[in-house]
């Protein structure tokens, strides 16, 4: 590996505060990192319930229960403690719904996530290596893919190959990645001229050996802060997608559906759209106090 | 600023060419208009005969080159739906969507402006931590379940607002504030960052050895420079804002682009959809152009530079 100049930056992070200011910054990031890490601990009962789903939810997901329909939560009148959070409109248990719900964002957001941030990489890193015409190209298909609001450009696409899951993470996979290869591309710009990079080129290493094994290991902080903060996104969009039925289908209970079906029966019913809603706002706010925390930890100086 | 002016014009047509390349593609390469457009049970024969008479069995570059020159003539076919152009269709509901922008943008600026300027002037403050919490949660909040609770509060519970629907200015609220609430985060921190960065300039300190009051400082000093890196970045959210309009629309019924476009989908109207998506992208790429101008006419570092 190569000698880490994210290493460097933050030793010199370290150093660098005046000294009576120095304990104050410490106490500051330490303040900071607490709610990073308040966050990857909601974030880690969030993936622990979604993949326990079949042990821990007090019902099945999809079994209807015509009698007990809109019940609503516990707290309320006429809610009872068999359904703490209530039942939608065809007496399916909110709770469990809810808790299956989040394996179908948690898989399409870390999916997409992973797909995208490859993508991204390689062109990141061909047009911040290669400069000259291959920066140019892929820089033009950036600006192309960033004049695009996300949401259309998978909206436009999906109508095309029609809703399922496995379509909704090549979609938002394909259209994700101008985010990390813009970013990937201004580091590797700098990287590029370092003395590491061109000692191994002096030493007559391929390209391909001076990209992956010189300077991509120096790009790990950027590419998984990014790519925490992405997930956030990704999930958002794949419950806008099912919100508006044209992502995960009826009856596989996913966020974004049970908000759409739930918005239906808002009028009477508001725990139907409330909780799954919830339950993404949760996820995103700390998906994104982790990725906050994550970039304060790895490289205070990170400009993302 | 010649140089500056054709650098702009050049991005600004190759930009456009790969939209409608890949407008063109998604329909024509992704997907099959044939089989979209026939039904089901139609045989091989029928298929053929249609591939010939839609002219889809000619080389792909004709088939781009023909849409592309109706694009450009306003022309995208008519709609397999509704029997009107889809053109036509795509501008009539422009105007909602604009106004719709418009007023999300006002109360993002309306939020973002003056929070932004007080946690830049009391760093690590009450203001500044109440801040970035509400940057953070802002950013976290998926808008069509805001609007969503909106709804659910202000017009089912409360009856103070219509729940959807255009028209009056009571319909504005709700949808306005939901878009402003999705662009103030980020124009909040950009407004932070811009003033703690002006504040520690030679002409901020030069201004206070002047004897100038503090007021004064950060508002005509320190604000106007710190107005040109969040413009900028506004020009490049323009598509963001627009995406969460997008968004916003489909939540509040609200007669714009948006609305047309999933109802399009939903009825596998295809000509719809690519106008406007196109046109859409075009708006973005013309305010984007327009605000990098504006720019470099405010600041010559700009033109100069990049």
């Amino acid at each position: 590996m190569a000698v880490g100049p994210s290493a460097t930056v933050t030793a010199a992070g370290l150093q660098a505060p005046a000294a009576p200011d120095a304990a104050g910054a410490a106490w500051r990031r330490l303040g900071r990192l607490k709610w990073g890490v308040g966050g990857a601990a909601v974030f880690l009962v969030v993936v622990l319930s979604a993949v326990l789903a079949p042990v821990i939810s007090p019902h099945d997901p999809l079994s209807v229960d015509i009698r007990h329909r809109m019940v609503p939560p516990a707290w309320m009148d006429g809610g009872t403690r068999e359904h703490l959070l209530g039942t939608d409109q065809i007496g399916r248990d909110l709770l469990s719904r809810v808790i299956w719900g989040g394996r179908v964002s948690l898989v399409v957001g870390v999916s997409a996530v992973l797909l995208s941030a490859t993508i991204g990489v390689l062109f990141g890193l061909a047009a911040g290596y290669f400069a000259g015409q291959v920066d140019w190209s892929i820089m033009t298909l950036i600006n192309v893919m960033l004049t695009f609001p996300f949401v259309l450009l998978a909206l436009a696409v999906i109508a095309v190959l029609g809703p399922s899951v496995p379509n909704m993470i090549t979609v938002l996979g394909v259209t994700g990645w101008p985010v990390y290869a813009r970013i990937i591309r201004a580091e590797t710009f700098a990287l590029r001229e370092r003395e590491f990079v061109l000692a191994a080129r002096a030493l007559g290493m391929s390209h391909a050996r001076i990209i992956f094994r010189q300077i991509l290991p120096n790009l790990v902080s950027p590419i998984v802060v990014v790519a925490t903060l992405q997930i956030a996104q990704v999930i958002i969009l794949e419950s806008f997608l099912s919100f508006l039925g044209l992502g995960v289908q009826p009856p596989t209970p996913a966020w974004g559906n049970m908000l759409g079906e739930g918005r239906v029966y808002m009028l009477n019913s508001w725990w139907i759209a409330a909780f799954p809603g919830l339950a993404i706002f949760i996820t995103t706010l700390v998906i994104n106090l982790m990725g906050n925390g994550l970039r304060d930890w790895l490289d205070p100086h990170m400009k993302l | 600023m010649r140089r500056y002016l054709v650098r702009q014009l050049v991005q600004l047509v190759v930009v456009i060419l790969g939209i409608s390349i890949l407008a063109f593609s998604i329909l024509h390469i992704i997907g099959d208009p044939v089989t979209l457009l026939l039904p089901q049970n139609a045989g091989k024969e029928e298929y053929v005969r249609y591939k010939h008479l839609m002219g889809l069995d000619q080389p792909i570059w004709i088939q781009y080159w023909k849409f592309a020159t109706g694009a450009v003539q306003g022309d995208f076919g008519r709609s397999w739906y509704g029997n009107a152009p889809a053109f036509r269709l795509v501008v009539d509901r422009m105007p909602p969507t604009i106004y719709l922008t418009l007023a999300g943008l006002g109360v993002a600026l309306l939020i973002a402006l003056p929070l932004g300027v007080l946690a830049a002037l009391k760093r690590h403050s009450f203001v500044d931590t109440l801040c970035t919490l509400l940057a953070v949660a802002g950013q976290a909040m998926p808008i069509f379940w805001l609007g969503i609770m909106l709804i659910i509060i202000f017009a089912v519970r409360l009856r103070l607002l219509p729940a959807s629907g255009y028209g009056t200015w009571q319909n504005f609220i709700m949808p306005a504030f939901c878009l402003g609430a999705f662009l103030a985060p980020i124009t909040m921190r950009l407004v932070r960052s811009g003033i703690i960065e002006v504040m520690n300039m030679e002409f901020i300190k030069t201004a206070r050895a002047k004897g100038v009051a503090e007021r004064m400082v950060v508002v005509k000093h320190a604000f106007r420079n710190a107005c040109i890196p969040v413009i900028t970045v506004l020009g490049l959210q323009f598509g963001q804002l627009l995406g969460g309009a997008f968004i916003t629309e489909t939540v509040f019924a609200w007669p714009g682009v948006a609305t047309l476009t999933v109802d399009s989908i939903r009825n596998q109207d295809f000509p719809v959809v690519q106008c406007a998506v196109v046109l859409l992208a075009l708006i973005i790429v013309i305010v984007n152009a327009f605000v990098d101008l504006l720019v470099g006419l405010i600041d010559p570092r700009i033109r100069a530079g990049a």
